[in-house]
């Protein structure tokens, strides 16, 4: 099968649904002839002209709005949020109008918009364009939250956000737009919810988002070479979120370590934990669980600052490591 | 010799119409005045924000917009709801929390929506409906339908930086939505006048290049031809118009208020020389349009609908509890 860019199968999902439905439209900053700041968006607007590849001035919250009003009234929206540390100005319209209005106005009417949006570090931008902010929409009920961690992921994922009739926060890692994995050209759908196992073992599960599943899966390579056998679960939604597949994989494994890049203290890592710890797996953990996240920092623009403020492949080694030791002790 | 004055409407309303236009500023007005009894009775919960005294601007934004039409409101919405066509007997219930209120006792006060009427809904963050207003605009542009969005917010609301975007977005793509801002002098307790530095929220029109119009809000008259200008403009891909009118809130800005922003003369002369819908009353009556006995009668009729509200309300179910988790999703 052929292989595209993470950034291409964004763009060849946006492409399908515009084609197909004529009330799907792009809206952002910089999208039309620039091509958008990743250049995600890179010759749309030569097949769907200006009026759907709607440029916008820098406003935020305006865009957000318009978005809102647009679903409101019968358009499938998906606005580009050009970094996702730019939500600040557009929360209120996503978090006090997108998610609420069905449910305010009793049932009556309906939003389906999508927000994509470059998440994350590791490309020298410093503090303000490198969070990693979804655990704060994930808090708000009426919003669904996905995080693509492949090319293919990110294809079915976005035909399924583009489909639901909900507001969809849609995190694209800015280091995974370049990766490249086999993507079928027809059209096809994930469903949102739907975890997917990346890799089987039955030492320990990993569940890790977004960038965190590449370096789960190096750090299951290297671990494997020990003889360690790692299980990789990528939720890939985190609203709604496939707990029985993650139950699944610990009540199996015994032992579950957490890894995202967003901040630990406050993150989804601790959801997950606390999900955990709550269901039937709780009884087959074999050690404590550990969570892995980002430091209590503001990200750093220094490379090897900006490197040491998220988990990295040997802390998520280490972290297996201390997690099947302490089975050990226990024992 | 003395001759008949006569209305200075810009578009053509029958008698009817007009008539039925001070029927609906008296239902606005009697029902403000009988939520307010409520809760002073505590009858109704959480809070409420009520617009006695700016019944023209609503009812004269709303008057020619047909249910295709849309608006977007405010937290001080019950009066644009019902002047875009809401039921009073729902609004009520809705305020008394009942399942046969407009958004089934989850809304409230701040939030009746009435989409098939074309009420997009009422919002209670302060300038978050305005940008939601233009995307409706978007809308119609992008799907060629002929429909106008009406956005109300206050003057507080034109500090927000949402009413900036929203209004220069609109400009620079013409959008058919009319910016309608009821000044009625106050955010909360901010006098306008502490609050900006221009003499009209319309001027500030000029900084987006569109037209700002200003209009006595308490002239029904001067409302509704403004409104029909601006929405004329719009149906022509000529854009968007921002449209001030001058009013006032007879009440405090919720229940809380004990309204020590303000002097009880200030208070007095608004209601006492600056009534609106005694003004629509005088000029119906100069210009022969209708009778004291006519006007009696649609103001009868107002009461007598509100009083049926008020029992449909009343004698509506609860919620079950089951209700709790359902419309949070689609």
């Amino acid at each position: 099968m052929r292989e595209i860019t993470y950034l291409e199968a964004v763009r060849e999902a946006m492409s399908i649904e515009m084609r197909k439905n004529e009330d799907v439209f792009l809206m952002g900053e910089d999208i039309g002839v620039y091509g958008g700041a990743f250049g995600v968006s890179r010759g749309m607007i030569e097949e769907f002209g200006p009026e759907r590849i709607r440029n916008t001035p820098i406003s935020e919250a305006g865009i957000a709005g318009a978005a809102v009003g647009s679903a409101l009234t019968g358009m499938r929206p998906i606005m580009e949020l050009q970094f996702s540390d730019f939500i600040t100005i557009a929360l209120d319209q996503i978090v006090n109008q997108a998610a609420k209005l069905r449910y305010m106005y009793g049932g009556k009417g309906k939003v389906p918009m999508v927000v994509r949006t470059p998440s994350g570090s590791g490309t020298g931008a410093a503090a303000q364009h490198s969070q990693s902010l979804e655990a704060w929409v994930t808090h708000i009920p009426g919003l669904k939250v996905v995080q693509p961690s492949t090319a293919y992921d990110a294809k079915g994922l976005l035909k399924a956000a583009i489909d639901d009739d909900n507001p969809v926060i849609f995190y694209e890692h800015k280091l995974l737009y370049k990766t490249n994995s086999e993507v079928p050209e027809e059209e096809y759908s994930i469903p949102l919810g739907e975890a997917d196992v990346k890799r089987e073992g039955t030492d320990i599960t990993i569940v890790a988002t977004a960038i965190m599943v590449h370096k789960a899966l190096e750090a299951a390579a290297e671990l494997e070479k020990e003889g360690i056998s790692v299980e990789v679960v990528d939720p890939r939604t985190l609203v709604p979120l496939d707990t029985e597949t993650i139950i699944e994989s610990v009540a199996k494994t015994g032992h579950l370590v957490v890894v995202h890049e967003a901040v630990k203290r406050g993150g989804f890592g601790g959801e997950i934990a606390s999900m955990i710890a709550e269901s039937e797996a709780f009884d087959y953990l074999d050690a404590p669980i550990k969570r892995l996240g980002g430091v209590e920092t503001p990200i750093p623009y220094n490379p090897e600052l900006e490197k040491a403020a998220i988990p990295q492949v040997p802390d998520i080694v280490n972290a297996v490591k201390e997690t099947l030791t302490k089975k050990a002790v226990a024992k | 010799m003395e001759q008949t004055k006569t209305l200075k409407l810009v578009p053509e309303l029958s008698d009817e119409k007009l008539k039925e236009l001070y029927k609906q500023m008296w239902l606005i007005r009697y029902f403000d005045e009988q939520v307010d009894q409520f809760f002073a009775k505590g009858m109704i919960h959480g809070t409420t924000h009520l617009a006695v005294g700016q019944e023209a601007t609503a009812a004269g934004a709303c008057a020619l917009l047909s249910d295709e039409d849309k608006i977007t409101s405010t937290h001080r919405g019950h009066g644009h709801s019902i002047a875009k066509g809401g039921r009073v007997d729902k609004m009520m219930a809705e305020l008394f929390g009942r399942t046969t209120g407009y958004c089934k006792g989850k809304g409230g006060s701040m939030h009746i929506a009435d989409l098939d009427k074309g009420n997009l809904g009422a919002m209670g963050i302060v300038g978050g409906g305005i940008p939601l207003a233009v995307g409706s605009a978007l809308t119609a542009q992008m799907k060629k339908l002929d429909y106008v969005t009406v956005c109300f917010f206050g003057d507080g609301a034109s500090n927000e930086g949402s009413f900036h975007e929203a209004v220069n977005m609109a400009s620079i793509w013409d959008l058919p939505v009319v910016f309608f801002c009821e000044n009625n002098q106050y955010g909360m307790s901010g006098n306008v006048s502490e609050m900006t530095n221009v003499e009209h929220i319309a001027d500030r029109a000029a900084a987006y290049g569109i037209p700002g119009v200003v209009v006595d809000g308490n002239d029904i008259i001067e409302v509704i031809n403004a409104t029909y200008e601006a929405t004329e403009r719009a149906r022509r891909g000529e854009g968007p118009t921002l449209i001030e009118a001058k009013t006032y809130r007879w009440k405090g800005h919720s229940k809380s208020d004990a309204k020590k922003y303000r002097t009880r003369e200030e208070e007095k002369d608004w209601r006492d020389n600056r009534d609106p819908i005694k003004r629509f009353k005088e000029d119906l009556l100069e210009a022969e349009i209708a009778t004291e006995d006519e006007l009696e009668t649609m103001k009868k009729a107002a009461k007598q609908e509100m009083d049926d509200a008020i029992e449909f309300a009343q004698n509506s179910p609860m919620p079950s509890l089951d209700e709790l988790l359902t419309d949070v999703y689609a």
